[in-house]
């Protein structure tokens, strides 16, 4: 009698595949098998996040006892119908017996379903709180770290495990819980029972311990494998596709496909591996069941011809028995997903442990109103400890001044940028402003003070007035406005379908490189900053945007001190002081015309552009 | 259905495998039928008989059956994967050749992740539907069939009063696997929502913390979180109820069969054991319809998959070969010549892109293209090179048209630096050698020297044997765009085209490449396009281009007289330096 047997290890690995794609749409991502290296540490962590929670868990695993209970009624209940009213001939208790089946059938169903209603609710809760501090912690993370780990990286990394965990907490641990909870319930009922069977029937635990280890050892080696060729693989294609044009120019398609023919193989073969050995525990499994039942029926029935049992009795052992290799068989299964999940916790910890921004100074000054003398004394700063980028700096621009930085890429030009934002701390001298030490205030209000204009010009996905809204969340729609007629954007946004209201695609797409430096413009006007910082871009537009864009610059910086990384020439020209930077330091500074005349090294920079040519 | 069936002769190869996986899991089902009717066996026969010897025996049988049947599913599950593996292994492959023949223009319109997608995630969506298939997705209507066969079998009454309990619970599946794909959808999009607002917050760090946006950005990711949790409780709640859902009908089901059957037993129409085995049956049937669900969201997302794969091998190249193309002579001169070119984008751009251009490039001549962004100059040059077929006119190489040479051959004489400089993983050197990998290493420096690329390589840590990583992440730009020259030197062509090449490297090291070129490219022609306009004054000839025409074209002598745009672009750019410069001599006037 193998009633009640769902199929439940077929609809967890199909639910498993449904959830996965439920979490990202990225390249091929085999099942993962991997191993957190503290799994109680990660699990601990974890844990809070369900506390808010504690009494609907509380409810759910009322539930789950309720439904688990049920469970072992049913087949009694069965057994009990067919021994006593079926054999013995009795069609009123039969439909009493029938009835009383149906409630405990339609209770134990309604239980169930009430746990996974209510499971799903506080999963998913638990994952957007763990979402949401993940978020607000990126917020307060130093601009190194993004510096140093790639967006893309970062990207998949948060998506992948946030996705790992997911499937973990959501389905799992009710199955765990009504795994174990049934396991202990049917061997209670089983030595209630009949001792004998009970403990034939624990014979079967060690065998199916023995075979998931088993195969789960292979298993998880063959997904490790396949994991493996799979990242070189998808190197190997993205690397092929994206330079599918060089390829062509360089006539090398027969070696390119040559090696994406090898990986596809080796592909193949750890695909066939690893799925074998993962699809080889359903069938084991299975006969050690079959095989379980043969055993019942074998020795029940010679029990039961020494009247030491009872048919109905056996029936119900053969029930229970399924009852019994279910829960085991899913631990198994859940197994590798549960290793899989605390990993990608550990590593979503990782990046909430990463340490934040350098705090501010207990009591902060206040800077108002700011009239924008900037000062760097001796400044000193390395990324790297021993490899100084800034060496003992020191520069002054008076408020409302105009300064050029000029030098080779590499100089240090950035850096001095990310200093004064305080995106990468000092490590040595100091910024002032207006007289204050930079690090006496807080990075809010020093922000604040200080308008950035990107080199590439960065938007934001919604519309074009929602990212000029982005300079100052406050202002209104004729606020934006202004401020776009101001940065001269005013015209192309009224050309655009939708005007102020169009839509922009992701990165900005469907604008041109100029009128997206207008609108960082726009932005920055509105923003209306004390002090101004200009990452001059290097990629020409036509000569006309440019115009405007030189145009909208200058308006900016009108009556604000203003820090330029200069590349036009007539920043340059209009500046009140170029400073030169080389390696680090200050090499010469003065007025463009000072230093054409001193003929020193921007001099020879200036003049580089020009060495040769017959004008 | 029209997608997959285009996908068939991928299966093709393997028909043997997939029929023989397919015969191994009708075996598997059969056995599976009859165990609950050697159940039944061991109570009617044995137990209720007193019969021991039926009970052993019966028990045998079961265990050599349960035995065979594992055997089986083993097999069927080898096989199912085999055949699933190999299929899409040979759809990567199929793909991946139809990319490298795809010429410029469709690259242009099926972007690196979109192909990835396909090559990926889609051709993994198939791979499952195919392996799903040949295991549960024939399992299961087997499975169903055979027990509802025996169901009739061991009593026909008793199954006709399940017949409206199965329609009750068939309409169920139904209504569950129409809901479940648009679910899905959605959840997707706004995943997708969730993933722009983290992708754009990393991605633009640097400007929230300038902006002080934190708390603006967390309110932004909030409510997608908000949307995405919201949603997902739903469908994950839809998808959890399921089981219970449906559940609840085979209980019904079972509690009407010991009923309904336990009454006739009392009769005696039916037995015991054909009650319990009837009940076994009824749960065989089910079952499967459970996975039938499960089933469809398989086969929803293959179709999807199938029509995106179809897309890509459908296309057909925009660039072909011409059936009886020619190589070029042995002593190309490197004339290049174009009459009366005009091009258009087909798809993604209205109008034309260049219109009427006749331009004619002597062997070893230095042609420089300026203009504004958009204004044509990188398909200008792209159509040297036949990455783009013309639309009109043609375009000759010592007066042959290039459509009608074989595209091996004519790159062969071709070197170009792409605007967008693309390093393949590898060593600097094998970089450097990717078009002639039988170059020396004493020719390789010597290109990477030209290139003015020799003194940052030997400074990395291992010099030329330094490994660059995917896509060059651990070089600068210009250091990029340097090893890329290098790469279109060494083969030495006569014909070099440079486009944009130098923009990421500084205006000094430029000067150098150029003067180095003008040695190493004696006697080949070349075609620069340029930003900068320091870049061009050099050359023998400047074409101007604004809006797919030439506005001028001549030496910088002659375009400072008499082209108005050449003036204006100088203007912007060196504009009114230069008199000052020539002032004080810096610069020889005089030429």
């Amino acid at each position: 009698m193998q009633a009640h047997k769902m199929p439940e290890p077929s609809h967890s690995h199909f639910g498993g595949d449904i959830r996965t794609r439920l979490q990202f749409r990225g390249p091929m991502r085999p099942d993962k098998i991997e191993i957190a290296r503290d799994p109680r540490r990660a699990l601990a962590r974890l844990l809070p996040y369900l506390k808010p929670f504690k009494w609907t868990l509380g409810l759910v695993l009322v539930f789950v006892l309720a439904y688990t209970l049920l469970g072992l009624v049913g087949p009694y209940l069965m057994g009990v119908a067919i021994d006593r009213f079926i054999a013995g001939k009795d069609p009123a208790g039969l439909a009493r017996i029938a009835l009383q089946m149906l409630v405990i059938y339609a209770l134990y169903n309604l239980f169930q379903l009430a746990a996974n209603w209510v499971m799903a609710g506080v999963s998913q809760r638990a994952l957007k709180a763990l979402r949401r501090d993940l978020f607000r912690h990126l917020q307060t993370l130093s601009l190194s770290f993004f510096d140093s780990h790639p967006a893309g990286d970062l990207m998949s990394r948060l998506s992948n495990d946030i996705g790992a965990i997911n499937q973990d907490v959501s389905q799992n641990v009710i199955s765990i819980i009504a795994s174990v909870l049934t396991l202990g319930g049917i061997l209670v009922a089983m030595f209630v029972l009949n001792a004998w069977l009970a403990l034939a029937t624990l014979l079967v635990v060690p065998i199916m311990l023995w075979f998931t280890r088993f195969v789960a050892s292979y298993t998880r080696k063959g997904f490790q494998e396949l994991q493996k060729h799979l990242g070189a693989f998808n190197g190997v294609m993205e690397e092929s596709i994206s330079g599918q044009k060089v390829i062509k120019a360089f006539r090398r398609n027969e070696s390119t496909l040559e090696a994406f023919r090898r990986h596809n193989q080796a592909v193949y073969r750890a695909g066939v591996y690893a799925h074998t050995y993962a699809l080889l525990l359903m069938p084991l499994t299975n006969v050690l069941a079959n095989f379980f039942v043969i055993v019942l029926s074998g020795l029940g029935g010679w029990l039961a011809l020494r009247s030491l049992v009872t048919v109905g009795t056996i029936a119900t052992f053969i029930n229970y028995g399924q009852y019994f290799i279910q829960p085991l068989r899913q631990l198994a299964n859940m197994y590798n997903a549960i290793q899989a999940a605390l990993a990608g916790a550990e590593r979503v910890f990782e990046i909430i442990d990463a340490p934040p921004e350098t705090p501010d100074a207990p009591e902060p000054l206040g800077l108002e109103p700011v009239r924008g003398q900037v000062r760097f004394e001796n400044v000193r700063f390395a990324y790297i400890p021993d490899i100084p980028v800034i060496k003992n700096m020191t520069l002054e621009a008076q408020a409302g001044q105009t300064i050029a930085l000029v030098g080779p890429t590499g100089a240090g030009k950035t850096t001095i940028i990310n200093l004064l934002n305080r995106f990468y701390e000092i490590q040595g001298g100091c910024i002032t402003i207006d007289g204050v030490d930079i690090r006496m205030l807080r990075k809010e209000d020093l922000r604040r003070k200080l308008g950035l204009v990107l080199q590439d010009t960065f938007l934001f996905s919604g519309t074009v007035m929602e990212n000029i809204r982005y300079g100052r969340l406050d202002a209104t729609d004729e606020e934006c406005m202004q401020a776009a007629q101001m940065a001269d954007a005013d015209h192309y946004i009224r050309q655009l379908p939708q005007g102020y209201d169009t839509p922009l695609s992701e990165r900005a797409g469907n604008l041109s490189q100029g009128q997206r430096q207008l609108l960082a413009i726009a932005r920055a006007i509105l923003a209306d900053p004390a002090i101004l910082i200009l990452d001059e871009a290097t990629s020409s537009v036509d000569t006309r945007t440019e115009a405007r864009i030189q145009g909208a610059l200058l308006r900016l910086m009108e009556g604000r001190t203003s820090f330029v990384i200069a590349h036009r020439l007539s920043t340059i020209k209009d500046a009140d002081r170029v400073i030169v930077i080389d390696n680090g330091e200050i090499v010469e500074q003065g007025s463009h015309q000072e230093l054409l005349e001193r003929r020193g090294f921007f001099h020879h920079l200036y003049m580089s552009q020009f060495k040769g040519q017959a004008i | 259905m029209k997608h997959i069936r285009k996908l068939i002769p991928f299966v093709k190869p393997y028909w043997g495998r997939s029929l023989l996986s397919l015969a191994l899991l009708t075996a598997v089902v059969l056995m599976d039928l009859a165990i609950p009717r050697l159940i039944q066996r061991i109570i009617d026969q044995g137990i209720r008989q007193n019969d021991q010897s039926v009970v052993i025996q019966t028990a045998l049988v079961m265990l050599g059956i349960s035995v065979f049947s594992t055997l089986f599913a083993v097999g069927n599950n080898y096989f199912s994967v085999q055949v699933g593996e190999s299929v899409a292994r040979d759809l990567r492959e199929a793909l991946f050749l139809k990319i490298q023949s795809f010429s410029h223009g469709d690259l242009d319109r099926f972007p690196t992740g979109k192909l990835m997608v396909r090559l990926s995630s889609d051709s993994a969506a198939l791979q499952r539907l195919l392996q799903v298939t040949l295991r549960i997705g024939t399992r299961a209507p087997l499975l169903m069939i055979g027990s509802l066969i025996l169901m009739v079998n061991t009593s026909p009454q008793l199954a006709l009063t399940l017949i409206p309990l199965l329609l009750v619970t068939s309409g169920l599946i139904v209504l569950f696997s129409v809901r479940m794909a648009p679910l899905f959808r959605i959840v997707q999009q706004k995943l997708d929502r969730l993933n722009t607002v983290l992708q754009e917050n990393i991605a633009g760090a640097r400007l929230v913390k300038a902006f002080v946006r934190a708390d603006y950005e967390s309110q932004r990711f909030e409510e997608a979180n908000e949307d995405f949790t919201r949603n997902t409780v739903g469908v994950m709640r839809f998808m959890s109820s399921m089981q219970p859902v449906l559940t609840i009908f085979v209980n019904i089901g079972v509690v009407t069969v010991i009923w309904a059957g336990g009454l006739q037993a009392i009769q005696g129409d039916l037995t015991l054991g054909q009650i319990v085995a009837f009940t076994n049956y009824l749960m065989t049937t089910m079952g499967p319809l459970i996975m039938m669900t499960m089933l469809s969201h398989v086969w929803a997302n293959g179709m999807a998959s199938a029509q995106r794969v179809n897309e890509v091998l459908d296309v057909q190249p925009e660039v072909q070969e011409a059936p009886n193309a020619r190589t070029l002579p042995v002593e190309v001169q490197g004339q290049v010549k174009f009459e009366d070119v005009s091009f258009h984008y087909d798809s993604s751009h209205d109008g034309a892109v260049l219109e009427g251009i006749h331009l004619r490039a002597e062997p070893g001549e230095t042609v420089a293209i300026l203009g504004a962004t958009g204004a044509g100059k990188s398909t200008l040059v792209n159509l040297v090179a036949r990455f783009y077929d013309v639309a009109g006119g043609q375009v000759t190489i010592d007066g042959i048209d290039i459509r009608s040479l074989q595209q091996e051959a004519l790159l062969s004489h071709i070197g170009v630096v792409p605007q967008e400089t693309v390093l393949f993983s590898g060593s600097v050197r094998d970089n450097i050698r990717y078009g002639s990998p039988q170059a020396s290493d004493e020719q390789v420096i010597a290109a990477a020297i030209a290139a003015q690329a020799d003194e940052f390589i030997q400074k990395l840590p291992q010099g030329y044997d330094t490994h660059v990583e995917q896509r060059g992440v651990n070089l600068s730009g210009g250091q990029k765009q340097r090893i890329a020259i290098a790469r279109a030197l060494l083969p030495r062509p006569k014909i070099l085209i440079l486009d944009d090449s130098t923009s990421s490297v500084d205006v000094e090291t430029e000067t150098k490449i150029q003067d180095a070129l003008e040695e190493w490219m004696q006697g080949c022609t070349s075609f620069v396009v340029a930003q900068r306009i320091s870049t061009v004054l050099k050359a023998d000839k400047i074409i101007v281009l604004d809006k797919g025409c030439i506005a001028a074209q001549g030496s910088h002598a002659e375009l400072i007289r008499s082209s108005r745009i050449y003036q204006e672009i100088y203007e912007s750019q060196l504009g009114d330096g230069v008199p000052g410069l020539v002032e004080q001599g810096v610069i020889d006037a005089s030429a």
